[in-house]
C-alpha cells in the first residue's frame, strides 16, 4: 500500500492568516473557532489544533485584551528583565503566563523580539515598548487602563546605526534610489545576473554562508515551475536586529533584491515571511509593495520587463524561533507545523509546495540588490580577497554604543569591540545562541568567512556576568524553541539543561562536565536540523575557553557519596502530613 | 530492473540496485542498520528517531533517509556511531516512562528490542520523569502518553478513509505529544484502529481488548513454547567452577533490598543447588539471606536491590557504600527506580492520600497517613541509587536471571571471563 501523499501532504497556504483572522477577533482561537474551520476544510480538528499549538503567539484561551509579551532573552534579563517583570504583575495583577481577572491583561514571556539594543523591551498587543523600567510599566499600565489607545502609547523603534563605512565604502546603509537595483535588469538576462552574483562571491547572511549565486544557479536549471522566491525576515536568533533596521529604513531595497532573485531564477511569485514580532513594520512593508505595484516594478511585466511576471505577497509568522529554518519556513508557508523536513531535497529542487524555492535572508536580498546596482567589481573591492563586501552587525550587551555597525569583513574583534566602545569585555557571543562564544584570549581574530564567522549577532558581556546565566538562558531558549520532532534535540536540550541546574548548584563534578561535552556532540552529530546540531555550541566551546571559570564551580571528589542529593527538599513533601 | 551499482559499508564491497533503500540493502548484506521510525512504505522516510545514524561519505547522516547511488561510502560499525544510536535509544528510555514489566506491548516492542539490540543496560542520562497522561477517551483506543517516541508514524499513516488526519503531534519541543482526534478515530473501521496498533513502534497505541494477543517468541520458565515451532529453551545450568589455583581466601558479599520487591534476591536463590557451591567460595556478611543485620566487617561486594524511596534507604545504601569496595546495582528498580517508580508520575501527596484515605479498603473513620519520628520518611520520589552514591557496576533485569547475576559477581571478583547468553538477560 502506498500512502496517498496527494491528500495528505495537502498544504493550506493562508491557513496562518486565517487563524491570525479568528484570534484578532476575539483575542483567541476559540472552539467554535476551531471547529467551523476544520469543517470548512475538510481537515480534523487534531490537525488544527497541532499547527496552533505550534505557534507560542496563538492562544486557545483568552490572553487578555491587552496581551503583553516581555522579552526574556539574555541582554533584556540583564538590563532589568526581572524588576520589570515584576512591575507589570504588579501593575496588572496579572502573573506571567496568566490573564488578570478582569480579562484586561495577559502577561506572557517570549524569546528575543529584535530589540536586543533597547532592551528590556516588550509588545503590547505587537507595538513595541522599549528601554522600559518600573516606572515606565507603571505609566503604560496606568494610561491603558484610562483606555489610551496602545498605538499612542508605543515607542518609536530607533534604527541605531553607529558605524557605516566612509567613502563610498558602504554597501547596505548608503542612500537608496528607489528602482535603481532593478534598472539594471533590462540590460541583462537572467544568467547574466546569475555571472554577476557569482563574480562577487556574495554568500549567505541567514548564519549558513552558502553561495547565493550557486543557489540561484541551481534552482534556475530547475525545469519544474511555478518558482518561488522566499524572504526570509524570521530573525529569530537572539541578539539579532540587522534585519529589522534594513526592513525599517529600506523595505524597497528588499523588494528590489527579491524582485532581481525572482528574475535571475525565473520565478513568479515571492513571499516575505515576517515574523510576528515585527507585527509593527507590516503596514510599512505593504504599502512598500503596493507602491511597487503602482511603480509597475510588481505584476505583469515587472519592472518594465517584456514577459517577467512576478507578484510578491507577505506572510506573517505566528511565534517560533526554528521557522527561521528554510525547511521550517516552507513548511510553515503551506500552513503547517513549522518543523523542520528531512533533508531529502534542497528548497532549490523541491521547496514551496514541493517546487523549486529559493530562500534568502533579508540581507542577502539586500547585497544582491546592492551588487546589481554598483556592479560586483565595487563590492570585490571591500572586505578581505575571500570574503569581499560588508557586512551588517547587530551589536548588544555591555557597550555604551549598541546598535547596527555596518563593518567590511576583515575587521579585528578588538578594534570592533573599541567601536561599540565595550565594557571590560570578557565573554562575547558571536552569531547569537547558536554560533560561537569567544574570550579575550582571542581578541585578534578576524571576522571572516575564513576566520570568526559572524551571521549577525554580538553580543557582549563584561567581567561582572555570570558566564552560566547566559549559558542557561541560551539551554531555556532551545529548550522552547526546539521543534520536538527528533529525539537528540527534543530530549538533549532538556537533559542539558537539567544538567547545567546541577552546576549552577554548585555540585558538578569534572565527569559532569564530560557528560555535557558527550552529550552536546550527539546532539550535534545526530540532530535533524541546524537547531538541535548547533543548540550546544556554546556550552562545549564555554568549556574550553574559560576553564578557570568552570573549574571553581566544581566540588571536590570525596567518599563517592553523591552530595548534591538533598535530603531535605526530598522529604519536604512527606513533612506535610506531620500532624 | 534498476540499474546496479557498488557501494562500500564498512569497507564491504556490495553491489546493490539503485535508489534502494540503506537499510534494507545493508540488511540484505548482513549488516544490521538499527531503525525506529523507519517504515518501508512511507516516503519520504520520517527521520524523526534518528536511532540510524551513521556517517555518509564522512558526513553524519541518518541511513534511512538514504538511498543508494554508485561510490557511497558508508560507515556503520564505527565505535563513535554505535554509542551514538545506543545513546539515542538511552535517551528515549530516558525520555518517556518505560515500565516494561507492566506494558501490553513488551515482548514485541520494536524499542525493547532495539535496547537489547544496542546493549542498553542502563541509561547514561537521568530520567525525567515527567507526568504523561493515558488518554482513555478515544471510542476505541487507549493512548499511552508514557511510551510514546514520536516516532511519527501513526500521523502519517493512520488516515480514515476520506484522506483526514487521526493523530497528529500537537504542542512542541519536549512538551510534544501525539494527540489523538475523538471524532476521527471513531470513524476508523477495526481494522484501520488494529493497523494503528501494529506500526506503533512502542504500546503507545492500544486497541482496547486487543492489547493482550497471544504471546511472542519464547518465555525462559514457559511450560509449552508459545511457537509451534519452538525450540525447548535450555535449563539454566549450574554456576561455573570457582577460580583456578588453590584454596582462595572467601571472599566477602553483601546484599540488600532497599525500594524492591525482594524479586532480585529470589532470583539469586534460583541457581538451585549451584548455592552450596557458591558457599564454598564466598561468605555473606549483611543480608536477607543469612539475616545479619548489621555490618560486621568491609566487604568485597555489595549487591543492591532496589531504589531509594526513604530515608532510612538512603542511610543504608551510604552504609553500604562505606562497607563495599564494589557497589553493584541489581536490578531495574536499582538501576532507575523500575516499577516503585511509577509513583514519580504523581505528587507524593496525592499517592498517600489515595493508599491511605481514599482507597476502596480504608476503614470509614480512618483519616491519617502514618506519620511518626519513628518511621522512615518518604521521599518525594524514588531515585535511582546512582543518584545517591556512586555506583560501579550495574546489573539489567528485571528481575536479572541468576546466571547472569553469578557471572558478573564472579567475573568482578576474580575477573574470569563469562559469555553472557542472549537468554540471559532478555527478561520480556
Ligand atoms: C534554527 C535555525 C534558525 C534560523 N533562523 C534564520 C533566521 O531567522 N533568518 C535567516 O535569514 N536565516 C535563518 N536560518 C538559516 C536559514 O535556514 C537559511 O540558511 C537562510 O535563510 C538562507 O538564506 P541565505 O543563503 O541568504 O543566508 C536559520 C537556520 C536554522 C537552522
Ligand atoms: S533538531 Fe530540533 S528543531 Fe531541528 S528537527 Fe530536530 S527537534 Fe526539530
Ligand atoms: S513501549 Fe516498549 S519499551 Fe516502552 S514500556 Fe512498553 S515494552 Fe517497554
Ligand atoms: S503513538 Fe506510536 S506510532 Fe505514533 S508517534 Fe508515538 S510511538 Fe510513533
Ligand atoms: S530510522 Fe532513521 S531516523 Fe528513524
Amino acid at each position: 500500500m502506498q500512502v496517498d501523499l496527494q491528500v495528505h501532504q495537502r498544504a493550506n497556504p493562508d491557513l496562518l492568516d486565517c487563524l491570525w483572522a479568528y484570534q484578532n477577533k476575539h483575542g483567541y482561537i476559540r472552539d467554535e473557532d476551531v471547529a467551523e474551520f476544520s469543517a470548512y476544510r475538510g481537515i480534523s480538528k487534531v490537525e488544527l489544533e497541532g499547527v496552533i499549538s505550534f505557534y507560542h503567539f496563538f492562544h486557545r484561551k483568552p490572553a487578555g485584551r491587552y496581551t503583553i509579551y516581555l522579552n526574556n532573552s539574555i541582554v533584556s534579563e540583564f538590563s532589568g528583565f526581572q524588576r520589570v517583570k515584576e512591575a507589570f504583575e504588579r501593575e496588572t495583577g496579572a502573573a506571567f503566563g496568566e490573564v488578570d481577572p478582569s480579562g484586561l491583561f495577559g502577561l506572557f514571556e517570549t524569546a528575543c523580539i529584535g530589540l536586543s539594543d533597547q532592551e528590556p523591551a516588550a509588545l503590547i498587543n505587537f507595538h513595541p515598548f522599549t528601554n522600559l523600567t518600573t516606572m515606565k510599566v507603571k505609566h503604560i499600565i496606568a494610561e491603558l487602563k484610562k483606555g489610551v489607545p496602545v498605538e499612542k502609547l508605543c515607542d518609536e523603534v530607533a534604527d541605531n546605526i553607529r558605524y557605516v563605512p566612509g567613502e563610498g565604502r558602504s554597501v547596505f546603509l548608503r542612500e537608496y534610489f528607489p528602482g535603481s537595483a532593478i534598472a539594471k535588469l533590462q540590460a541583462l538576462s537572467p544568467e547574466q545576473v546569475i555571472d554577476e552574483i557569482n563574480r562577487s562571491k556574495l554568500s549567505g547572511r541567514g548564519g549558513a554562508f552558502f553561495p547565493t549565486g550557486l543557489k540561484w544557479g541551481l534552482c534556475r536549471q530547475q525545469e519544474s515551475s511555478p518558482k518561488y522566491i522566499v524572504c526570509n525576515a524570521d530573525e529569530g536568533e537572539p541578539g539579532t536586529f540587522k534585519d529589522r533596521v534594513l526592513l525599517n529604513t529600506m523595505p524597497g531595497l528588499v523588494l528590489e533584491g527579491m524582485i532581481i532573485a525572482g528574475y535571475a531564477v525565473g520565478a513568479s511569485v515571492g513571499m516575505l515571511y515576517l515574523r510576528a514580532e515585527y507585527t509593527w513594520m507590516k503596514d510599512k512593508l505593504e504599502k512598500a509593495i503596493e507602491q511597487f505595484y503602482r511603480m509597475g516594478l510588481l505584476g505583469l511585466n515587472a519592472a518594465g520587463i517584456k514577459g517577467f511576471n512576478f507578484d510578491i505577497r507577505l506572510q506573517l509568522g505566528a511565534g517560533s524561533y526554528v521557522i527561521g529554518e528554510e525547511t521550517a519556513m516552507l513548511n510553515s508557508l503551506e500552513g503547517k507545523r513549522g518543523e523542520s523536513r528531512v533533508k531529502q531535497y534542497f528548497p532549490v529542487e523541491k521547496g514551496y509546495l514541493n517546487q523549486p524555492t529559493v530562500v534568502n535572508n533579508v540581507e542577502t536580498l539586500c547585497a544582491a540588490a546592492r551588487v546589481m546596482e554598483l556592479g560586483a567589481d565595487h563590492f570585490l573591492k571591500l572586505g578581505t580577497p575571500d570574503s569581499p563586501g560588508t557586512k551588517l552587525l547587530s551589536i548588544s550587551g555591555d557597550c555604551h554604543l549598541p546598535g547596527i555597525y555596518e563593518i567590511e569583513w576583515g575587521m579585528r574583534l578588538e578594534d570592533l569591540l573599541q567601536l561599540c566602545q565595550a565594557e571590560n569585555p570578557y565573554y562575547i557571543q558571536v552569531s547569537g545562541p547558536s554560533g560561537e562564544c569567544v574570550s579575550m584570549a582571542e581578541k585578534n581574530r578576524v571576522l571572516s568567512k575564513e576566520d570568526l564567522r559572524c551571521g549577525g549577532s554580538l553580543m557582549i558581556f563584561s567581567g561582572h556576568r555570570d558566564i552560566l546565566d547566559i549559558l542557561i538562558n541560551f539551554a531555556d531558549f532551545f529548550k522552547e524553541e526546539s521543534c520536538g520532532v527528533c529525539t537528540p534535540c527534543r530530549a538533549g536540550n532538556f537533559i542539558i539543561r537539567r544538567k547545567l541546574e546541577k552546576v549552577r548548584l554548585g555540585l558538578a563534578h569534572q565527569s559532569d562536565y564530560e557528560d555535557i561535552r558527550q552529550w552536546g556532540k550527539i546532539m550535534q552529530i545526530a540532530s535533524r536540523c541546524g537547531l538541535g546540531k548547533m543548540a550546544t555550541n556554546a556550552l562545549i566551546k564555554a568549556l574550553d575557553a574559560f576553564p578557570e571559570y568552570f573549574n571553581q564551580k566544581i566540588e571536590g571528589e570525596a567518599d563517592r557519596l553523591n552530595k548534591e542529593f538533598n535530603i531535605e527538599r526530598a522529604v519536604a513533601d512527606y513533612e506535610k502530613f506531620r500532624s | 530492473m534498476a540499474k546496479l551499482v557498488k557501494i562500500k559499508i564498512d569497507g564491504k564491497e556490495i553491489q546493490a540496485e539503485e535508489g534502494k533503500n540503506l537499510v534494507k540493502v545493508a540488511k540484505e548484506n548482513g549488516i544490521f542498520i538499527p531503525s525506529l521510525c523507519y517504515y518501508e512504505h512511507i516516503d519520504p522516510p520520517l527521520g524523526t528517531c534518528r536511532v540510524c545514524t551513521c556517517e555518509l561519505n564522512g558526513k553524519a547522516v541518518p541511513a534511512c533517509m538514504q538511498k543508494v547511488k554508485q561510490g557511497m561510502d558508508v560507515k556503520v560499525n564505527t565505535p563513535e556511531l554505535t554509542d551514538v544510536r545506543k545513546a539515542i535509544v538511552e535517551m528515549m528510555f530516558a525520555e518517556g516512562n518505560h515500565f516494561c514489566p507492566a506494558c501490553e506491548k513488551s515482548g514485541n516492542c520494536d524499542m525493547q528490542h532495539m535496547g537489547y539490540e544496542m546493549g542498553v543496560s542502563v541509561s547514561r542520562f537521568p530520567h525525567i520523569f515527567k507526568d504523561r497522561l493515558i488518554d482513555f477517551n478515544p471510542k476505541r483506543m487507549v493512548i499511552e502518553h508514557n511510551r510514546c517516541v514520536k516516532c511519527r508514524r501513526c500521523i502519517e499513516e493512520v488516515l480514515t478513509d476520506d484522506g483526514k488526519q487521526v493523530f497528529s503531534f500537537f504542542n512542541r519541543g519536549n512538551e510534544t505529544i501525539v494527540a489523538i482526534d475523538y471524532e476521527q478515530e471513531a470513524r476508523l473501521t477495526k481494522e484501520q484502529a488494529l493497523h494503528a496498533m501494529k506500526i506503533c513502534p512502542t504500546g503507545a497505541i492500544l486497541v482496547r481488548g486487543a492489547s493482550m494477543g497471544s504471546p511472542f517468541g519464547d518465555r525462559r520458565f514457559d511450560m509449552h513454547s508459545a511457537k509451534p515451532e519452538g525450540k525447548k529453551i535450555a535449563k539454566p545450568s549450574l554456576p561455573a567452577k570457582g577460580p583456578k589455583k588453590g584454596k582462595p581466601k572467601k571472599k566477602v558479599i553483601a546484599t540488600i533490598s532497599l525500594a524492591g520487591c525482594f524479586g532480585c534476591h529470589m532470583s539469586m536463590l534460583d541457581i538451585d543447588l549451584g548455592f552450596v557451591d557458591l558457599i564454598e567460595l564466598v561468605e555473606f556478611n549483611k543480608s536477607p539471606i543469612n539475616d545479619i543485620k548489621e555490618f560486621t566487617k568491609k566487604c568485597d561486594i555489595g549487591l543492591v536491590e532496589g531504589g531509594c524511596c526513604n530515608t532510612e534507604n538512603i542511610e543504608t545504601l551510604r552504609e553500604f557504600r562505606k562497607k563495599c569496595k564494589i557497589l553493584v546495582a541489581m536490578g531495574e528498580c536499582a538501576i532507575w527506580g523500575g516499577l516503585p517508580a511509577m509513583r514519580n508520575l504523581v505528587p507524593l501527596e496525592e499517592c498517600l492520600e489515595e493508599a491511605y484515605l481514599n482507597s476502596m479498603t480504608t476503614e470509614p473513620g480512618e483519616h491519617i497517613v502514618p506519620y511518626h519520628e519513628d518511621l522512615p520518611k518518604i521521599l518525594d520520589k524514588v531515585y535511582p541509587i546512582n543518584e545517591i552514591v556512586e555506583i560501579d557496576y550495574f546489573i539489567p533485569g528485571c528481575p536479572p536471571n541468576a546466571e547472569h547475576i553469578w557471572k558478573a559477581v564472579k567475573n568482578l571478583l576474580w575477573g574470569d571471563q563469562y559469555s553472557i547468553l542472549y537468554s540471559e538477560f532478555k527478561y520480556d
